[in-house]
């Protein structure tokens, strides 16, 4: 695009932001200011505040601590018991709202799409939870003997009330025998659900890694073993990102959350490499593995074949040339594949823009994708990205893309009314609202029931997707007739 | 590969091909330290058994798979009966996020709630300039006519005082003093979703009826024989108060329901989002006061009646 059309842009964003702003009470003004901006290319930088309080009232769509811990990070992992202790809400709408996928027998040896919760009354506010846990975590026990661990995921009232679940994890998992972990994420603790993906991960480094220090692995080493952090396993992401890591050669000893065992995060100390794919969401672990067991880390990225090809050659040059022959192979193997679905989708697709707000990883990560479609991201932002996520937006987003952090309903309606995209991707909140505008939506948490959208065989479904809700006809439909 | 461009599979055929079922078996095998199968199978067959069953029916402190919700979700629900009324929660805002994205889910249709925001600064020090903030900010952005308030746990275990908050907020001149904003205390240790809403429809009510907190003399009631119907938490409420009114007029019945969410889970899509739509009107919200005694209302739906 010429200088001049990417000044015009920014002027646009720039006006666009003032109108949004004068809604505001001055207070609120002054804070969103910092928030809202253009990427400017020649500064390398989103200009954006990011990871700060959110404003009350505005109808922000970021969630909670307990959201962070219990619906990302622990809930995943199929064979431990999650409880949501503290009333019985909170259990209730992340129950089975998220699609981690996973195989296992439920209620067997898998516990994802149950809900168990201590659900507090009164009494266990005025007396305390403690005494409950403690009976609670012999009820399971007797009914799901196949558990190979329990994780206590703590709500707002726990923290306030003085609880004391460490004293009742470490007393009950002597007796029990199985891994017990409490985990310190009331909804209240930080801003957002990003402080709740850091005491989790906190909790795997002192409840589960710690206790295996010393521990021989499972299994023999072998000089091609990595772990993929930080793949929920939405719609099978990880299943198809997996295929390819082992096509390539490398053998895949732990892969969590999505599908995740409390074995494999166990083994993951074991391992050469760890590929994390949501480094909001997970380099925290992923630091203190290197700290502590030297193993190296390194970001990859999934979306679309561009990236793909460019992360599994990144990932191949750690290992040796059979790896390194590997992935030119799985690269040759997939290139007709994604070739086909490229020739297929982008004359449809060619042009289009999209405006994107998610959650930490996937406002830059998916952008890729997109341009694989000949698609441009006009607007992106995170729910609760931190300064480091924008930093790394800089390498995806083009000069003049207008970014918004943390942005709320009112703003975000007002930025889609006058930047007219042709598709917005964010989540359920946002959905219905654009679609009644007649915009084409795509839910960009769940993929909209639909994925995988990772690795090759994810694109192919990206792809027909975008095409799916951009093109249908039903959008001609939706301006009135009179 | 079973992937191809001409039909494409996603993960309702994908992950049944042998590339990936072959993947399942080694994953599990060599990583997952999986339960042998034949204690899979004993396992299994025994959750089918009676002594399972007696077993599952012992369980005193563990809930599982409760068909229940927390107050709050209830008090949205009631607050968006009411014409340009805005939700607001106030406490952690999780909470709010939970009910926008569990209603959205139900409906199919978008939910319109705010939260104030408490965090850990205001566990410690109590959340009235969250209150504060929330109102004058939610007022000037959502331009609503009411703003109906409820509470989360946190907000409830520290103990915040609605009333004065609300009365501080007006005093400050952060919203307009005539703004209706009742509240309801809706702690989640209590009860469950319907005792949520019957507590955020009695505030609104004795907001209205009886003298707005104290800052304006209380309704008299002169009978008109009109009926006041409640629907109750409804997840069908869109279809059955639509019917409910059909039949009220086939019948030649006077009537006024009290807290009518059908349009606004209902809004067209015809290029114009709407964030509010329908709804019990304010005023007859106040004249439901001279209405037949006791109201009819669904009773499965409510847990007392107080009207």
């Amino acid at each position: 695009m010429s200088g001049n059309a990417i000044e015009e842009i920014k002027e646009r964003n720039n006006k666009l932001i003032s109108e949004v702003l004068e809604a505001y009470p001055e207070k609120s003004a002054k804070k969103r200011a910092k928030h809202l901006g253009s990427y400017e290319a020649e500064k390398g930088e989103c200009g954006v505040k990011s990871n700060i309080k959110t404003i009350p009232g505005v109808m922000t769509i970021r969630g909670c601590a307990y959201a962070g811990s219990k619906g990302v990070v622990w809930g995943p992992i199929k064979d431990m018991v999650h409880i949501s202790h503290g009333p019985v809400g909170c259990g209730q709408y992340s129950w089975a709202s998220r699609r981690n996928y996973f195989v296992g027998t439920t209620g067997v040896d898998a516990f994802g799409t149950l809900q168990f919760t201590s659900d507090f009354q009164e009494n266990d506010i005025v007396f305390g939870g403690d005494k409950k846990l403690s009976k609670l975590i012999d009820e399971l026990e007797v009914l799901f003997p196949l558990s190979r661990g329990i994780s206590i995921q703590s709500e707002c009232p726990i923290g306030l009330i003085g609880d004391d679940i460490e004293a009742v994890s470490r007393k009950k998992s002597k007796e029990i025998g199985k891994t017990i972990v409490p985990v310190r994420c009331e909804g209240f603790r930080g801003i957002s659900q990003s402080l709740g993906h850091h005491i989790a991960n906190d909790a795997v480094r002192d409840w589960v890694l710690d206790k295996q220090t010393g521990k021989p692995a499972r299994f023999e080493s072998t000089p091609y073993d990595v772990a993929i952090i930080g793949d929920y396993n939405i719609g099978g992401d990880a299943w198809s990102s997996r295929l390819l890591l082992e096509e390539i050669g490398l053998r895949i000893i732990a892969q969590w959350p999505g599908d995740g065992t409390l074995a494999e995060m166990e083994s993951t100390p074991h391992a050469k490499l760890n590929l994390i794919h949501c480094y909001r969401s997970m380099n925290y672990i992923s630091r203190h593995m290197e700290e502590k067991y030297g193993i190296p880390w390194i970001e990859y990225n999934f979306f679309g074949p561009t990236k793909i090809v460019e992360s599994l050659r990144n990932i191949a040059s750690n290992f040796d040339d059979k790896i390194k022959e590997g992935a030119e192979r799985v690269i040759a193997k997939y290139q007709i594949m994604s070739d086909a679905v490229i020739a297929k989708y982008r004359p449809r697709l060619e042009g289009k823009k999209v405006m994107l707000f998610v959650g930490g990883l996937r406002p830059r990560h998916v952008i890729g994708a997109y341009e694989d479609l000949g698609m441009d991201v006009v607007g992106t932002g995170y729910e609760f990205g931190h300064n480091d996520d924008y930093q790394r937006t800089t390498h995806y987003v083009k000069d003049g893309t207008l970014i918004y952090d943390d942005i709320n309903s009112f703003e975000f309606e007002k930025f889609v009314e006058r930047v007219k995209p042709d598709l917005v991707g964010s989540g359920i909140k946002e959905k219905y609202i654009f679609q009644k505008m007649g915009v084409p939506f795509r839910q960009m948490h769940s993929w909209d029931y639909s994925g995988p959208y990772h690795g090759y065989d994810g694109f192919a479904v990206f792809a027909r997707d975008m095409d799916m809700a951009i093109n249908a006809p039903v959008w001609k439909l939706t301006k009135a007739p009179y | 590969m079973s992937q191809n461009a001409e039909k494409v599979i996603d993960h309702f055929e994908l992950f049944r091909g042998p590339e990936y079922t072959e993947m399942f078996a080694n994953k599990k095998c060599m990583f997952e330290d999986p339960a042998p199968a034949e204690e899979l199978e004993r396992v299994k067959e025994w959750t089918k058994s009676w002594e399972y069953r007696e077993k599952n029916f012992a369980r005193g402190s563990l809930t599982i798979n409760p068909a229940k919700a927390c107050q709050p979700l209830g008090a949205v629900f009631a607050a968006l009966g009411f014409e340009a009324t805005l939700p607001f929660v106030h406490g952690s805002q999780g909470c709010t996020a939970y009910y926008r994205s569990h209603f959205s889910r139900h409906f199919k249709e978008p939910t319109a709630a705010v939260s104030s925001s408490m965090s850990e600064d205001a566990a410690v020090l109590g959340g009235q300039n969250n209150l504060i903030d929330g109102l004058a900010n939610s007022f000037a952005l959502y331009k609503p006519k009411m703003i109906a308030v409820s509470t989360t746990c946190m907000a409830e275990v520290i103990g915040d005082d609605l009333n004065a908050f609300i009365k501080n907020a007006k005093e400050k001149g952060v919203i307009p003093a005539e703004l209706d904003v009742p509240f309801a205390h809706t702690p989640a240790f209590v009860g469950s979703h319907v005792t949520g809403y019957d507590n955020a429809l009695k505030g609104i009510i004795d907001h209205f009826w009886n003298g707005k907190a104290g800052t304006t003399p209380k309704l008299e009631r002169k009978p008109n024989g009109k009926l006041n119907f409640i629907g109750g938490f409804d997840g069908y409420t869109v279809g059955n108060m639509r019917e409910i009114k059909r039949l009220f007029e086939l019948m030649g019945v006077e009537y006024t329901f009290i807290g009518d969410n059908s349009d606004v889970w209902d809004t067209p899509s015809d290029g114009e989002f709407r964030m509010y739509d329908g709804g019990t009107t304010l005023e007859d919200a106040a004249n439901a006061i001279h209405a037949m005694r006791p109201s009819r209302c669904r009773s499965f739906a409510r847990r007392r009646r107080w009207i």
